[in-house]
């Protein structure tokens, strides 16, 4: 049964993978000529030539599509049109940057969301709730660009307390950080709401005050973990908006980081990098989908065996 | 015999919109109306009615789970609280719940055996979590669930059994009243007899008082010793069911029970209702039936007939009662 799964989840991955390969090949190869993207309008007809032929530009589109897809499953992912290094290389040296603001931007989406969710839920019609879904209204429907550069205006240019852009230090990191965060927390406050408002609604709920159990044993063992499955997909999908964010958080920012690459490299066409980057997103996106179908056998006993809803009757 | 539980003058309005408009006026929805009984320990009383005539409202009022409008509810001498307090709480442990649906009240999340244990573990009884389950488990045989069933998740049963759960969690702190609102109703007949049975065992051998409602006549006659008719909110006759259903004088219970299939080979003459279900949002003048009673006259119209006594331990709301004297005893035992 186990086995199974891992093997339709694995055979599932890898076609997602190759549609990001495809996709991305054909949108890059038709929307631009990296020749004139990276040598520039007034290179010289001989140069532009001499580029499409060393990268195989010269080739027809299936033949250079056959050819990438080769090279990917013996693992080469190639190298980048711009200075010849190796793509992994050039992607791998961003990693840290990104992963430096990421993983606490995404921490802080869970930790202030999730409570602030809960919170807003017990506490419904009160101005707490009011105070916490407006200003979660306010903070996902406001573009990132723009959060960011409100936090830029505040903390940098008003109050001077805080580096507007650059790496390097602790202080630096503060309002990239912040700026991936918020979105998420706000999403993840609204949903976590109406989840644990549905699952106060429910009568074992109330079955459960009738025998006499306090309210705060309710909320940790019976509301909570209930309310957890939606919360648990909402976090799926939200690593995929992790990807966004960083591409705008890094613009802004100027952050040195893999999001800052990706904008660079898709403004030059610069495939190998485009390339390796999206695969690189896209396994970390189905390793995550992955993960959440995983926790949903732990949250949801109903779907542990795989059997679904096998409630016999009678 | 001092009664064990007493509920005198219940009332309860819940404010309502007139319409579906956003600036309708509210209006007070009289859910339950000026109800009063009273229950003797190791009794059963029925409670039946048709539906929103208020009888799950007034089982919800009974457990101290909302506020009544006017009225008391004494358990044994204590009014029933219904602030969160440490006396409700401990009143949590005198008074229990069965429900109709067992689907919903239980947590899916969890194992049914920890939730017939959780109780224990929340008031404190027992001194080890070995003691409270074996606590449990003695339940789980009591209730007729295999042992092997305690690890179980509630998807994992089957109907009958997850009501069974439903009955153990909740005999599970030694309840003395048991309200069991529409305990069968969501099982096939067979099982719902069984459950039936079930009920009547634990009540013998505990001495559990029950206050059960239902809409169905054939188990209410199992079961209770005596039986209301609610009607829109208010109780139009009240009796020993035996008599009730042998000789019911108010025209709704009548109506109620010739709506009952019956096998005899010469059926009574059906008494079939008039005009449509009650509104409780529009309730009539004088008495609440009159709009649907075949006996209906002027004074029903305008004027609203009070619970009287008929007999011993018999009352009825209606000016114009079956008459009781006309038919002799001999000739009800026949029938």
């Amino acid at each position: 049964m186990m086995l199974e799964f891992f093997f339709t989840r694995g055979l599932r991955a890898l076609a997602t993978l190759l549609l990001i390969v495809t996709i991305t090949f054909v949108v890059l190869r038709l929307s631009g000529d990296p020749a004139i993207n990276i040598l520039g309008l007034d290179a010289s007809d001989e140069a532009i030539r001499e580029f499409r032929r060393s990268w195989g530009l010269d080739q027809s589109i299936w033949v250079q599509y056959v050819r990438y897809l080769q090279a990917v499953i013996e693992g080469n992912l190639g190298r980048s049109m711009l200075d010849g290094r190796s793509a992994v290389d050039a992607v791998i040296e961003r990693l840290p940057a990104t992963l430096s603001i990421m993983v606490p931007g995404f921490v802080l989406q869970l930790v202030v969301g999730i409570p602030a969710g809960i919170l807003s839920a017990l506490r419904r019609n009160t101005w707490l709730d009011r105070l916490v879904m407006t200003s979660s209204v306010v903070c996902f429907t406001m573009p990132g660009f723009v959060f960011a550069l409100l936090l830029v205006m505040v903390f940098a240019v008003t109050l001077h307390w805080l580096p507007s852009g650059g790496a390097g230090t602790l202080a630096h990191l503060v309002l990239p950080v912040l700026t991936m965060g918020f979105f998420g927390a706000a999403t993840l406050a609204r949903f976590t709401r109406s989840a644990v408002v549905d699952v106060l609604g429910q009568p074992h709920i109330r079955a459960a005050t009738l025998r006499g159990i306090p309210r705060r044993r309710i909320v940790l063992l019976h509301v909570v973990p209930n309310a957890a499955l939606p919360v648990v997909t909402i976090i799926g999908l939200m690593l995929g908006g992790l990807v966004a964010g960083a591409v705008i958080t890094e613009s802004v920012f100027s952050w040195p980081g893999i999001g800052r690459l990706l904008v660079t490299s898709v403004a030059s066409r610069d495939l190998a990098v485009v390339q390796t980057i999206l695969l690189m997103v896209g396994t970390a996106m189905v390793l995550a989908n992955f993960c959440v179908d995983l926790a949903y056998g732990f949250l949801d006993p109903r779907l542990r065996h795989g059997q679904g809803n096998s409630a016999n009757k009678g | 015999m001092p009664s064990f539980l007493e509920v005198q003058g219940l009332t309860k309005h819940f404010s309502v919109r007139s319409g579906a408009g956003l600036f309708s006026p509210r209006i007070p929805l009289k859910a339950v109306d000026d109800v009063s009984f009273s229950l003797k320990k190791g009794e059963t009383l029925g409670v039946v009615g048709e539906s929103g005539c208020g009888k799950s409202t007034t089982g919800r009022l009974v457990l101290g789970m909302m506020a009544p409008t006017h009225g008391s509810i004494l358990l044994d001498g204590t009014a029933v609280h219904t602030r969160h307090d440490a006396v409700w709480r401990a009143q949590r442990q005198r008074m229990q719940m069965v429900y109709q649906d067992p689907v919903s009240f239980l947590d899916r999340r969890l194992p049914v055996g920890r939730q017939v244990m959780e109780p224990l573990t929340v008031h404190s009884i027992g001194s080890s979590v070995a003691e409270r389950r074996e606590k449990a488990e003695a339940l789980f045989s009591v209730v007729g669930l295999r042992p092997d069933q305690f690890a179980s998740y509630p998807h994992e049963l089957s109907g009958g059994q997850r009501q069974r759960v439903i009955l153990a969690r909740a005999l599970v702190l030694d309840p003395e009243l048991l309200v069991c609102d529409e305990p069968v109703s969501a099982l096939d007949v067979s099982v719902g007899a069984q459950v039936v049975n079930l009920l009547k065992d634990v009540q013998l051998s505990r001495g559990l008082t029950y206050l059960f409602i239902s809409h169905d006549l054939k188990i209410v006659r199992q079961v209770a010793d005596r039986v209301i008719v609610m009607y829109l909110g208010r109780i139009v006759e009240e009796a020993a069911t035996q008599e009730l259903f042998q000789q019911p004088v108010h025209p709704y219970t009548r109506a109620l029970m010739s709506a009952v299939p019956s096998l005899k080979p010469h059926p009574q003459r059906r008494l079939s209702i008039q005009g449509s279900p009650p509104n409780p949002m529009q309730v009539p003048n004088g008495c609440v039936f009159h709009p649907r009673c075949p006996r209906a006259s002027k004074l029903c119209q305008t004027e609203r007939p009070e619970l009287r006594n008929i007999a011993a331990n018999r009352s009825v709301a209606c000016h114009h009662p079956e008459d009781t004297t006309v038919s002799s005893p001999r000739k009800l035992e026949t029938i």
